[in-house]
């Protein structure tokens, strides 16, 4: 029996490793193209160990276009918009959990069926509506219709609801008031739920593609997945450049990802949906 | 409670409320009422909107040859992707809830592509399937296959390629979401089994199999509801080419709207996908009694 399971454990082992090789591969590829000299790209086979690495890609990529501001602009409107939405979602969750006024099912009801209406639905009347208001190429456009999130005020309800009263209760017989009670009460109890919000949100954010590419055009303000997708479209012959920028992109979502990855596969397991 | 301190409660929970809510009914209530009037108007936004009542919907559903094409490419890349990517999240996720040693780090390789952008995995798929230089056509060619499709050039296979990378990105996405469900599984369920003398391919079609079906279904639902929204894919690597053979329904909104200004028409298409996502999931509800099992 235990010489059977080691043979299984070796064979899930070998699986298992064969499984992570065909997924990073790819990354590594790209990583060795990107260190390449000129020359060496297009060697048949290919050269997986680059002789000699050109660690300076890098910098030339940095410097053909603004890698750096657009990373800086990506940060600035994904921490925006999961601050916002973190605010405006607990507020209007811990309503919906916790307190009675006329109405209230209908409303969520209201909100629960807008999230089966695809995003694409809303993408034409909200640029209309950008245009109108002027915010075109502006950070606004970019923050701002993302700040208020029908999906994080359902994720958040949820687990509001599972929070036991009587800790309100008692609250309450010491005088705190309603704020008080979320602030000081809910919140606290709520933060793996809070912290899976905002690492799904910085996800979609910080990969966030088709929005910000009608919305802005302007370099300076341009997010990092349509500057990459403009560099793509300048240097789509010159592949050791065009990598070494797609990692310069690619980077900080890795590393956040590998160290955040428990509140990640958490916030999977938690709410099943995550959005994508 | 009495009528003051009612009401009180009330504007209270509204303040609560108010600032999601005024996005909320802005960029999403308002947006969808909007788009609704927008779908039936031809409106290019340089000029004044005309009305054309349903005439965007039937020349859409009877008379456009792209948007059928659009359709289809959709509902190929729907029957390639759900059962496959089903299939390989599943194998994945039994792999990884055998309770070896060092998982953390295997799970964190296998779910990086789902948090990568997929414009950055897509240039690094374009490179993987270069015809000539690509690693994908060097495997090929090494295992003896002397003409290796062309892959993103060819009407045949780019559709194919783009699956395949498909799977690739969310393959352990979703192995995260059965694993969850496999530990809801009971062991006393194996342990009884085994002592039936069960093997662990029954036991795999008896108890795994059936347990797992709601978070089955769950998954068959989500990946249905991101193949019909495809999109960034095809933009990056194909431009919905050869030939539109990688055109989806989103890019074709895309296309009308912001390359041709079609604002109209594209919202109808919008709506239309609307249905059909709709429309698809109701279906899947509906036959869920067949083989989903709620204990």
């Amino acid at each position: 029996m235990s010489r059977r399971k080691r043979i299984a454990d070796t064979l899930a082992y070998i699986a298992l490793i064969l499984v992570c090789f065909a997924m990073i591969l790819p990354f590594i590829w790209s990583l060795s193209t990107a260190l390449k000299g000129p020359g060496k790209v297009f060697l048949y086979p290919p050269q997986w160990i680059p002789d000699p690495i050109h660690w300076e890609n890098f910098l030339t990529a940095w410097n053909r276009v603004p890698f750096g501001r657009f990373l800086l602009n990506t940060a600035f409107v994904s921490v925006a918009v999961v601050g916002l939405q973190l605010v405006t979602c607990s507020l209007s969750a811990y309503a919906f959990a916790r307190m009675k006024f006329p109405g209230r099912d209908k409303l969520f009801l209201l909100y629960l069926g807008t999230l089966m209406i695809p995003g694409q639905v809303v993408i034409i009347p909200n640029f209309i509506l950008m245009r109108y208001f002027g915010w075109l190429n502006t950070y606004s456009a970019m923050i701002l219709p993302a700040a208020f999130s029908a999906f994080g005020t359902f994720l958040l309800r949820q687990f509001f609801l599972t929070i036991p009263y009587e800790l309100e209760e008692a609250a309450v017989i010491d005088g705190c008031s309603r704020f008080g009670l979320y602030r000081r009460i809910i919140l606290p109890l709520a933060k793996p739920a809070m912290a899976s919000l905002a690492i799904f949100t910085f996800r979609s954010q910080w990969n966030a593609f088709l929005w910000p590419l009608i919305v802005v055009n302007d370099t300076a303000k341009m997010l990092i997945q349509v500057g990459l997708s403009f560099f793509r479209g300048m240097y789509y012959t010159e592949w050791e450049l065009l990598l070494a920028g797609t990692l310069i992109a690619l980077i900080p979502t890795l590393v956040v990802f590998a160290f955040g990855q428990r509140y990640f596969t958490q916030g999977i397991a938690l709410s099943g949906l995550g959005g994508r | 409670m009495t009528g003051v301190s009612k009401r009180k409660n009330t504007i209270d929970a509204w303040l609560f409320l108010l600032p999601n809510f005024i996005g909320f009914l802005v960029f999403t209530v308002f947006a969808i009422g909007f788009s609704l009037w927008i779908s039936m108007h031809r409106w290019d936004l340089f000029s004044s909107p005309t009305f054309t009542g349903l005439s965007n919907f039937v020349r859409l559903l009877t008379n456009d040859r792209d948007f059928k094409r659009a359709l289809l490419n959709t509902l190929y890349f729907a029957v390639g992707i759900v059962p496959l990517g089903t299939a390989t999240s599943l194998c994945l996720a039994l792999l990884a809830n055998r309770g070896l040693k060092g998982m953390t780090f295997f799970r964190t390789v296998m779910y990086l592509p789902s948090v990568s952008s997929t414009i950055a995995v897509g240039i690094v798929w374009i490179w993987l399937l270069d015809p000539q230089f690509g690693v994908v056509n060097y495997a090929l060619r090494s295992i003896g296959l002397a003409s290796p499709p062309n892959w993103l050039g060819s009407v045949l296979w780019a559709k194919p390629a783009l699956i395949l990378m498909h799977i690739w990105q969310y393959a352990g996405y979703y192995m995260i979401i059965f694993l969850a469900g496999l530990q809801g599984v009971p062991e006393q369920l194996y342990e009884a089994a085994v002592l039936d003398g069960a093997s662990s391919w029954q036991k795999f079609w008896r108890i795994t199999l059936p347990l797992l079906s709601p978070t089955t279904f769950f998954v068959i639902v989500m990946k249905m509801i991101g193949v019909f929204n495809i999109f960034e894919q095809p933009f990056i690597m194909t431009g919905g080419g050869p030939s539109g053979s990688t055109e989806t329904i989103v890019y074709y909104i895309y296309s009308n709207a912001f390359e041709w200004f079609n604002m109209g028409y594209a919202s109808a298409v919008a709506w239309v996908l609307f249905i059909l996502v709709f429309g698809v999931t109701l279906i899947q509800f509906k036959y869920q009694g067949r083989w989903v099992n709620y204990e």
